[in-house]
Formats: C-alpha cells, structure tokens, sequence
C-alpha cells in the first residue's frame, strides 16, 4: 500500500514534470512540500517526533517508485531520510530531536548533510573544516562541496574537525541553521545528471554553534558519518535500481513497438538477451537492496550489506540505461526519450556516498575480517 | 455532520474482459481500484468534515478483496468503513445493489448527506446513486460539480449537457458528484498505518443488515445480461491537407452535406 501509494504520486504529480525539471536544472520545491506532507520525508522517524514510524524497507519501497520517475527528486528525500533525519534521530540528544526532527520529518523543513570537502572525498576523514571551543559556542570555519540541497536547505548536518590531532577521531558532527550568520552558499555546480537536484557550495564563516547542537559526542562526528552514509547508501541504491527498472521499462516497451526489417525488434535475438539480462540483474539488485534494508532495521552493523546493494545497483544502472539507450538507436540518445535522462542521472550513483571502489574497499575489508 | 460514501472497487483497466457465459467481468488477474469518480465523493466528503466536523463513513459491498479499496480511503482520512460481503449478494444488478447499500445505511444510523460518485468505470450505468436515494427517500441532486451547505440544506451546482444548474435541497439528501468536483487528496503515510492499526472495516453479511433475501444478489436483479459483445471500432479519421482556410472550407462543406449544420 505504501508502494501503491507512491506510484501513485509519483505517476500524477512527478513523472509530467521531470524532464522539464532536469531541463531547467529547477528545484522541485513543490513537490519536495507535497513529499513532506505526505509523510515521505520522514518515513523512518518514530511517530512521537513527527515521522511516519515505518521500518527502512518501506522507505526503500516508496524511494524506488519515485526514483523511477525522477533521480533527482529521489536523492533528495534519500538525503532528508538517511542522511538527516536518521543520523539525528539515533545519535542527537532529546532537545535537538524535539527541535529538529519533526520539521524535517513533515517537510516543513529541508535537510542536509555536509562532509565533503576539496582535500575530503573517499578520504573523508582528512577535515579541514575547523570547529573551536569558546565559551558555549563552536566556532566553525572552512569550505565544504558537493552537498545535495545546500542552498536550499533549512538545517545541515557539519562535520567539522575538533581535534586535528586525532585525524579522523577528532572529527565532530554539528546541526546547523542556515540562517546563522556565517553560513553562506557559495557556487552551484552544474551537472551531467540528476540536475533538478542541487549541490551546493558551503562556506563557513566564524560559524557560532551552541554547544547543545553538537550532534552525539564531541570528536565522534566520524562514525556518525560514516553510519549515516551506511544508511545513505541502501538509499542511493533504492534510487538506481529505480533508475534501473525505469529505463528497462522503456526499453521493453519501446522494442515492442519499434520496427526493423519488418518486424518488432523485441523478436531479435540481440535485444532480448540484453532484455534477459536487464531483467536478471535488476532482480537481484532488488534482493540486494532489500535484504540491505532488512539488515539496517535487524543488524547493528549493515555496512557490507549497503556498499554490496549500493555498488550492484549503480553499476547496474548505469548499464540498464546504456543498453535502454541502445535498444533505442538514435533516439534514444536524444532528449524526446527519457532513457537519456536515465543514462545521465544513474552515473553519479557510482560516485556519490562513496564511489564503487570505495564500496569494494569495504566489502573486501568485511570479508577479510569475517573469514579468517 | 455524517456523511456516508458508498464506493465502488473496480478493474483499472480500459481493456475489461467479460466472462462469454454469464457475462460479467473476470476479475482475476486484474489490478484493482477504486472507481475514480467515488474518490471525488470521498474527497467531497472529506472537505466537508474537515470544514464543519463530523466523520465520513464509507460503504461497499463486493469480495472479500473489496478490503483493499476501504484501506485505501481509510488511509486517506476516512472515519470508519462497511464492507456488505456474503455469497448470497454476488451477480447483483443496479437495484440489487442500490437496495443492498440502502439497507446497510439504514442500519448504520443517522447521517445528514450521501455523496455517491457519478458512476463506475466498469459498468457506466449511473444508477445506483439515484435509485439508493429512492430507497432511502432522499431529495438528490446528481452530476454535482459545486456544493454548499446552508442552513441545514446543501446547495449544490449540476452539470447540464448545456449549462449548470443550481438546486437547494433540504438534508439529509443524496448527491452524485462529478470528477471536476475537486482533486481527491493521497493516502498519508500516517494515514496508512492508522488503516491498519486504529481505523474498523466492519464485515456484515446480509442478515447483518436485514436484507430481505429475494431480493438480494443474482436472484433479486431483474436486469439479466443477455449478450455482451466489443462494438467494431470505429473507421479511421481523415486528414484534411491545406492552409486553415482551405481546410475550414472543407469541413464546412462535409458537414453541410451531411445536414450536421
């Protein structure tokens, strides 16, 4: 039902206005509200804080079916959902919850999360962001790229260094405001994909954070981060599978209708093994993802589950929209087809909430830590 | 205010199939909605509630699976449902049906509005609102697009094939409503669960209602389906070629050589 109910949204009110969204590299500022209301952003939060209290496969559930119609919008409630909100509600003290989560969770409010730096990508640990002590405030100051919703967002998670010493056990995690004097937006950037979603610069200026914003301990920041994006991950790849089947979709439906040599080309050889793989693959993409998600609710430790779910799907993605295009000839590669858009927007799920090498560096450190 | 909804699940799909020999609807293997037209009566009486207090309870009779469509308006505010199932009422016609629904209603209680959908997708008869509201003696208004309610009456504004038409009714009463009445609201996710953890589906079979037995169900339908069959389609539309002019000339004269204008 809760499935349904997505489809549902997102056939209506999404899937008109995606292309036109990702033309016009436009925020989906409406429906962002519309998901809010409706209790999508916020699916995973205990009802007593505003949430929907449902368990991460329900989530997934829903994040894939608006993911088929719209990467960008999907990444952005991923990001609210795993990123924000769940770091917040596990790791934040009462206060900050009863503050914060429920705005988030209902959409009044927008999230985001902020690690990355210029020096900080899959070495994320390696902070140049300063957060000093004095009196009751952290005073931040630094730069942090790439973060999805930046300029848009009400409350941001920062992680910032406390203890430059300690490297990556010096790092701390900050709820901010956006409207604190010494945050500011710097540069957009401009994307191949998911272009209706924005990445933002950040740039902290003598930032004050009153201590109680501290999310978890002082110097824990990094394993915060690190669970976060354990979560972020299953949801990156919810959003490729749906990336995945969307453009599979097509595909199957376009090779029924296009004819060749005087008949569909559904009924070349070439086209359906591309058509059997897809189908395969796709499949066991959606065991990944699931049991991911099952793992999340059931496990404390789900780290191999999302990076092995987040790197199958992504690459997958990739390759359904590049055979969805193929299957497509030339139309496919122009914008009147949305197995384009699918191509463009499923290639940063392979980079994103850690690229696929950085997925494999933790499978093959799960796996050589379990079998000994 | 109590507004009752009586809703109807069907088949969403254009390409219904009809079973050759009894000739109604196979229903197997086919998704299940509810009729469209009956969520823009749930959402009216929804609008209602919201604005003057109250509840909307809703109604269906049909199979055991008819659950999923009360699910659905449940998760979407809906107070409390009525699901009317029981062998004894399958094969029902338009009066079976109407008569049925009228009988639960009556045992349901005291209310001030029905609001009933136009009519459903599947079978495009329009009857069952009009003949509940002659069950129950109500005044009803049909084809609602527009209402008020004023002073214990509802004003309401029907589509004419030419027109708009406006009728005060003293409540309670019955009304049919049409999609352009508004846009039915989506289940919530809170909705969702609340259908599932907090929110009744009563059950009641026919005796739970008191409905007479001759004249429920396949036996108490006087319309029978004698034959059912997919009309040709239709020939193919021409083009017409040439500048606006040429062409608004051409229609013209096709139409006036048909005597159409």
């Amino acid at each position: 039902m809760i499935q349904e109910a997505a489809r549902d949204f997102a056939q209506k009110e999404i899937a008109p206005v995606a292309a036109q969204l990702d033309e016009e590299e436009k925020f989906p500022t409406d429906i962002v509200k519309k998901l809010g209301q409706l209790g999508f952003m916020g699916m995973t939060i205990p009802v007593e804080y505003g949430g929907a209290g449902y368990d991460t496969l329900s989530y997934i559930l829903a994040l894939v079916e608006i993911a088929k119609k719209c990467a960008s919008t999907a990444i952005i409630m991923s990001v609210n959902n795993s990123l924000v909100c769940s770091p917040l509600c596990e790791f934040g003290s009462d206060q900050l919850k009863k503050k914060y989560l429920p705005p988030l969770a209902q959409g009044q409010k927008l999230g985001a999360f902020s690690l990355t730096e210029p020096n900080a990508g899959s070495d994320a640990g390696n902070q140049q962001t300063t957060a000093v002590l004095d009196g009751n405030d952290y005073v931040l100051n630094g730069t942090k790229i790439f973060v999805t919703s930046g300029n848009v967002a009400d409350y941001i998670i920062i992680l910032a260094a406390t203890d430059k010493s300690k490297g990556a056990k010096g790092i701390t995690g900050f709820m901010v405001e956006a409207g604190w004097k010494g945050f500011k937006v710097g540069s957009l950037e401009h994307k191949l994909g998911i272009r209706a979603s924005s990445t933002a610069e950040l740039v902290l200026t003598d930032l004050r954070v009153p201590k109680e914003n501290v999310l978890g301990n002082v110097n824990e920041g990094f394993r915060i981060a690190l669970k976060a994006l354990d979560g972020g991950r299953i949801g990156v790849a919810g959003q490729a599978l749906g990336i995945a089947e969307a453009a599979f979709e097509t595909a199957v439906r376009y090779s029924k209708q296009r004819q060749q040599f005087g008949k569909p080309i559904s009924e070349f050889q070439a086209v359906q093994w591309m058509i059997a793989d897809m189908a395969t693959n796709i499949d066991a993409a959606r065991l990944l993802v699931y049991k991911a998600a099952m793992a999340k609710d059931t496990q404390k430790y789900f780290s191999k589950e999302a990076a092995m779910a987040k790197l199958f799907a992504s690459e997958l993605a990739t390759k359904c929209a590049s055979d969805a295009i193929q299957i497509h000839g030339g139309y496919g590669y122009t914008r009147d087809y949305p197995v384009e858009r699918n191509y463009r927007d499923a290639r940063i799920t392979q980079i994103y909430e850690g690229t696929s090498e950085v997925q494999k560096m933790v499978i093959a450190s799960s796996a050589l830590r379990e079998i000994v | 205010m109590r507004i009752i909804v009586p809703i109807k699940q069907v088949p969403n799909t254009n390409d219904v199939r009809i079973d050759s020999k009894t000739g109604t609807l196979i229903r197997e293997g086919v998704e299940s909605i509810v009729n469209p037209e009956d969520l823009n009566a749930v959402e009216a009486g929804l609008g209602l509630r919201d604005k003057l207090g109250g509840e909307v309870v809703v109604v269906s009779m049909g199979p055991p699976q008819t659950e999923e469509a009360l699910r659905e308006v449940l998760a979407m505010g809906v107070d409390e449902a009525y699901l009317l199932t029981d062998r004894a009422l399958a094969g029902a016609d338009t009066l079976a049906t109407a008569y049925s629904l009228s009988r639960a209603i009556r045992k349901i209680g005291e209310f001030d509005l029905v609001i009933c959908g136009r009519q459903a997708i599947d079978g495009d008869t329009a009857q069952v609102g009009p003949q509940l509201a002659e069950f129950l003696k109500l005044p009803q208004v049909t084809y609602v697009r527009k209402l008020e309610i004023d002073d214990g009456s509802v004003v309401a504004e029907r589509v004419l094939e030419n027109g708009y038409e406006v009728i005060k009714a003293s409540l309670p009463a019955l009304l049919t409503v049409t999609k352009e009445m508004n846009k039915p609201r989506y289940p919530t996710m809170s909705g969702i669960r609340l259908s599932f953890t907090e929110k009744r589906i009563h059950r009641w079979k026919a005796e739970d209602f008191e409905a007479e037995p001759w004249r429920i169900g396949l036996d108490g339908s006087p319309t029978w389906v004698k034959r059912t069959f997919s009309p040709p389609p239709k020939a193919p539309g021409q083009v017409l070629q040439g500048t606006a002019r040429e062409v608004g000339r051409e229609v013209v004269r096709r139409l006036t050589e048909k005597n159409l204008i």
